[in-house]
């Protein structure tokens, strides 16, 4: 079953462009966004997902993720069958939510629980921008605040990959306070010696950009991710010039003195362990 | 009385017809008085159905209006002895937010809020209340400042939101947000937080995270401004007075989502009708607020603080759905 889900035809909603879309046969073949070649599906999937030719990172859903992360067969799901209510009845919501929920065959976005990497046990979360852009509503703030409390009992650190658009709108002021709410959390945990990494893939934005993810132990983030704050055109509307073309991306933020590192894909899992060897006490080999 | 909003048009008209007739009875020295009397009569009805049938986008309106008293005609009536204290120690001084040392009924305070400007000039040197990370910087120092000398911290939340810029970016605005609301989470003494006026997003929340929040009546507060969120979900601004309403920003929509904890009542027909008596109100809530807060130990405001954001939210499980409901 978990096999099907990596088959899927995979969907890039975050690519803004007409010209990258997929026009090539469903499934078989990908087109990459960075240098516009075709490319193998499989052989993609074996690149953990990296263009071979242009180094590109194209996007990860949760379940790949997680394979790509922890050691074989070791995740452990918590709060799968968590799902959104629509508090403030919001028109169409629980339609979108329906429709998001078969496209990535998830509850919510965000997938959460405990694994381990290289024998290192570890709690994580991993966004997911197929549903709903990966925006953060009770559940995600929850399920997240939840994860962050199963790493603080069970004395072992929380690593957090983000994709995200930002708080959801549909859920109102209560996306909104689930900004404060993982952070509440994630102070206890901090407190107590919690060790915290947070790796921010494409797009980190708004409020989960200003909440958890900027505030790790460890910022890291993937290769040309765009991460920030606030939307690009709404800043060029604002200030009324043209930005750089390495705006906001993950680059442009380790100059900035915002992240600690850019990691390549097929070098996060080894860094991981690294930081986790390091800080070893923590976690139970 | 100050400039009147479209809503409040009809009042207008009632008032200034009472005025002519003063003026007619003035002059022509003619006995009007019953036809004065009925006319007032009318016009109290009238500011009755409007103000207490306010729509979510009329609150909108009255949270903008000009002559709303800012951050700093509050500090001036509630509290004494204002020392306002400048910079981040970083890189700069945002005016974008106003803070310093005073005292409150006696006892001392630090006092931290967005401040709009009330013309042109002075919102050009306040960013229009739209803080820089170094806004938010300096709050973070002024409320560990509070925090080493054991006084309550005070917030007064006024803004459009965070100011969407490329310098804001480069120095780290949603770093500068996400750490204050790690800080604020765990400082060890009262944090009372007051929306004033506007209260967009993260901008607003990162001086948000409070033992109490409390809110003036016709204030808002959300995830995204009415204008945004109408872009954002139905590609248009214009239907900004419809999101208004869709996405529960008032103060009662948020007393019934157990965000806040209380609805400051305002002066009938807003704030800046009255800033002497509203300061009065907000200064009560406040009094009460810190006569409950100050009883708590450091360890017991951190914990308060942990369940009120702990328990916001709303969800269900797959499982309880099914056969339920």
């Amino acid at each position: 079953m978990l096999k099907d889900l990596f088959n899927k035809k995979k969907k890039y909603a975050t690519v803004p462009s007409d010209k990258i879309k997929q026009d090539v046969p469903e499934g078989i073949m990908t087109k990459c966004p960075g240098c516009k070649s075709i490319i193998y599906t499989k052989e993609l999937e074996k690149s953990h997902k990296v263009c071979v030719k242009c180094g590109y990172h194209h996007q990860m859903s949760a379940p790949e993720r997680l394979k790509n992360t922890l050691d074989q067969g070791s995740f452990r799901e918590l709060d799968a069958e968590m799902i959104s209510e629509n508090p403030l009845s919001f028109p169409g919501y629980v339609e979108r939510l329906e429709k998001d929920q078969k496209k990535s065959s998830l509850n919510e976005a965000v997938v959460t629980g405990e694994g381990t990497i290289d024998g290192y046990r570890t709690a994580i979360a991993v966004m997911d921008a197929r549903f709903r852009m990966g925006s953060m509503g009770s559940v995600v703030g929850e399920k997240i605040t939840r994860a962050i409390e199963h790493a603080h009992k069970e004395k072992i650190p929380f690593i957090i990959f983000t994709a995200s658009g930002g708080a959801r709108m549909q859920e109102g002021v209560l996306s909104l306070m689930q900004m404060a709410k993982s952070s509440v959390a994630l102070k206890r945990f901090s407190n107590d010696g919690g060790l915290f990494i947070s790796i921010m893939t494409h797009p980190t934005t708004g409020g989960v950009s200003a909440s958890f993810a900027s505030v790790g132990d460890f910022n890291f983030a993937e290769p040309k991710a765009l991460i920030g704050f606030a939307g690009r055109r709404i800043i060029e509307q604002t200030i009324r010039e043209d930005l750089p073309e390495d705006f906001q991306t993950a680059e442009f933020l380790l100059h900035h003195g915002q992240l600690d590192r850019v990691i390549h894909r097929a070098d996060m899992k080894k860094t991981l362990s690294q930081v986790l060897m390091i800080h070893g006490n923590r976690g139970e080999k | 009385m100050g400039q009147r909003l479209d809503f409040e048009r009809p009042l207008q008209e009632l008032e200034d017809k009472i005025k002519e007739l003063h003026a007619f009875m003035e002059e022509k020295k003619v006995d009007l008085t019953d036809e004065v009397s009925r006319l007032e009569k009318r016009l109290s009805k009238m500011e009755g159905e409007i103000y207490e049938n306010l729509t979510a986008w009329n609150r909108v309106q009255l949270a903008r209006h000009p002559e709303r008293p800012t951050t700093s005609d509050y500090i001036d009536r509630i509290f004494d002895d204002f020392l306002e204290l400048h910079g981040d120690r970083l890189f700069g001084d945002d005016e974008a937010i106003v803070g310093g040392i005073a005292t409150f009924e006696g006892n001392p305070v630090t006092v931290i809020g967005h401040q709009r400007g009330k013309d042109t000039k002075e919102n050009l040197r306040r960013n229009f209340g739209m803080p820089h990370p170094e806004g938010y910087r300096k709050a973070l120092r002024l409320m560990k400042q509070a925090e080493k000398f054991q006084r309550p911290v005070i917030f007064l939340l006024d803004t459009k939101g965070a100011f969407p810029g490329k310098a804001a970016e480069e120095r780290g605005q949603s770093e500068a947000i996400a750490r204050n609301l790690i800080e604020m989470a765990g400082l060890t003494v009262p944090i009372i937080c007051i929306v004033i006026g506007e209260g967009a997003s993260g901008g607003a929340l990162a001086i948000g995270v409070g033992n109490h929040v409390h809110m003036l009546e016709n204030s808002w507060y959300s995830v995204i401004s009415p204008e945004g969120a109408a872009a954002l979900l139905w590609k248009d601004s214009s239907l900004a007075q419809q999101a208004a309403d869709t996405m529960k920003i008032t103060a009662p929509d948020l007393k019934e989502l157990n965000v806040i904890d209380e609805i400051i009542p305002e002066v009938k027909g807003g704030a800046h009708r009255n800033v002497e008596e509203q300061a009065n109100a907000i200064q009560s809530a406040l009094s009460k607020s810190l006569e409950e807060l100050t009883q708590l130990t450091k360890e017991e405001l951190v914990d308060h603080r942990y369940e009120k954001y702990r328990n916001i939210g709303q969800y269900t499980f797959v499982t309880d759905t099914i056969g339920l409901k």
